[in-house]
């Protein structure tokens, strides 16, 4: 099956004031239709600027990322950050409809899915709000509507559920593992976080050194809805945390 | 709640006090009434302006070059304060052009302006631009270069990568806020630019006071003076409802 997103030799450096810092380095990765792929790693290790080099944010150093090209309609890929980063002066409907404004489609089109992807967050009745009205939770859910709703191949999400209070962060896992598995979305997820990685993930990647590169691969067997507290999630945390706490492999 | 139930009224009371003070002063002989005419002789100054027409036509060419000179003050400040907030080159090359030009004063440009345009409306707008400019720009620098780089990265990543998309989506609405304090602060300033840019000889309100202040009326100057701070109250009132409209996605 052929890669939604193929990732081929990367790499990344940059020079700041004469010093040279390589982030990532010699990286291979294929993201496969219907799957939810987490890469895992400590803070600094360049998940994130990984992601960022996938969305195009960023440019590489050397090796190629290759997308699948959108359908029309549709965008590659479609970004949640760690923080809701909403437009406070839109409002939640007109903040989800955002990224469908540069698809060249009808107005009315574009309400019909911004409302959809609001509805499938449980949000609909919060459309005519202000960012400012709704919690934290809630901006949150409404910036993973936004990426909806531009049907993005592959959902990139950067630590999404990071700055979130514990029992939302939970109920949030909860309708993204639900939500993704019954559409058979695509999802890259980065997190630092090894249990929430066990508990969304089909396959986890694993980034540790300095310059990141990868050094484990794990499947995570177990099917879902899943038990947080199943044995086979935790053996799977278990190895990952013995994967990155190697000698070698701590961040510096 | 004492102080809460009486805080409407107090206004109002400062300003009875304020008017009763400058009708005894006059009154009292403390000041030739020449020199300060009390508020009641002011009705009268006013109606014989009226019934002369001066006063409604003072008005309507005062407000014809206020409103053509805060809009091309405005509109210009916007403009050259979103090119250097956007450009750090624009910024360098403009540095020291901005260090000469500020701080030169509306009223310097006179010379300037009558040379250029004459005794003419032309040049009142040009003065009453000049001093709007330098405060829309300031602001609107400020605002734009202050826009929140997590915003603009959100247009990136849903594809808005183009100058006038990121300025229409995110950088002008983003710099509203900060372009409206500006904005506001011109709609005050230029109504002094009006009697400076009228006071040399073109028709309007400044134009008017200047030839009631050599013939000593000084009731029809005051009546002017009130004039225009009533003009600047109901503009100030309206700005504001409207920049409360226009910003209440703010908490």
């Amino acid at each position: 099956m052929a890669g939604l997103i193929e990732i081929r030799g990367l790499a990344l450096a940059f020079t700041r004031e004469g010093a040279r810092t390589e982030v990532l380095a010699d990286l291979d990765l294929d993201v496969v239709p219907g799957e939810f792929l987490a890469i895992v790693g400590a803070s600094g290790v360049g998940k994130s600027t990984l992601l960022r080099v996938i969305a195009d944010l960023v440019r590489p150093s050397a090796g190629s990322v290759r997308l699948s090209p959108p359908a029309p309609g549709r965008r590659a890929v479609a970004l949640v950050f760690q923080d809701a980063r909403l437009l406070p002066w839109r409002r939640i409907l007109d903040n989800v409809a955002f990224g469908l404004e540069k698809l060249r489609l009808a107005r009315a089109e574009r309400r019909r899915r911004a409302g959809e992807a609001l509805a499938r967050v449980g949000l609909a009745a919060l459309a005519a709000r202000w960012p400012f009205q709704l919690s934290g939770g809630q901006r949150q859910r409404v910036a993973l509507a936004r990426a909806l709703a531009v049907e993005p191949h592959v959902l990139l999400m950067d630590e999404p559920f990071s700055a979130l209070d514990a029992l939302t962060r939970e109920s949030l896992q909860d309708e993204l593992s639900r939500l993704c598995g019954a559409a058979r979305q695509t999802v890259l997820f980065v997190t630092h976080d090894i249990e929430e990685a066990v508990y969304l993930a089909d396959r986890i990647v694993v980034l540790a050194g300095s310059p990141g590169r990868i050094v484990a691969t794990h499947t995570v067997p177990a099917p879902r809805p899943r038990d947080r507290a199943a044995p086979a999630l935790q053996e799977t945390a278990r190895r990952i945390r013995r994967d990155l706490t190697a000698p070698d492999r701590l961040p510096a | 709640m004492r102080a809460r139930r009486a805080a409407p009224l107090l206004p109002l009371l400062g300003l009875v006090a304020f008017f009763a003070l400058w009708e005894a002063v006059p009154l009292a002989g403390l000041v030739n009434p020449a020199f300060l005419p009390p508020p009641s002789a002011l009705p009268g100054a006013f109606l014989r302006e009226l019934r002369s027409g001066q006063w409604l036509a003072a008005i309507g060419n005062s407000l014809g070059h206020y409103a053509l000179g805060l809009g091309l003050g405005i509109g210009l400040g916007i403009a050259a304060g979103t090119v250097t907030g956007l450009f750090r080159t624009a910024e360098a090359l403009t540095a020291w052009v901005v260090r000469v030009l500020r701080p030169v004063p509306g009223l310097a440009w006179v010379p300037f302006a009558i040379i250029w345009f004459g005794v003419s409306p032309a040049a009142a707008v040009f003065i009453i631009a000049v001093g709007v400019f330098w405060i829309v720009y300031f602001a609107s620098h400020g605002a734009i270069r202050g826009v929140d780089r997590d915003l603009l990265e959100v247009a990136d990543a849903f594809g808005f990568r183009s100058a006038p998309e990121r300025l229409v989506k995110v950088v002008w609405p983003a710099a509203t806020p900060g372009i409206l304090v500006g904005v506001r602060t011109a709609i005050g300033q230029a109504w002094m630019a009006v009697v400076a840019a009228e006071i040399f000889g073109v028709p309007g309100l400044g134009q008017r006071m200047m030839q009631a202040s050599t013939l000593l009326a000084t009731d029809i100057v005051v009546v002017y003076m009130l004039t225009m701070a009533f003009l600047y109250g109901v503009l100030d009132a309206a700005f504001t409802a409207l920049q409360g409209r226009m910003l209440r996605w703010r908490a």
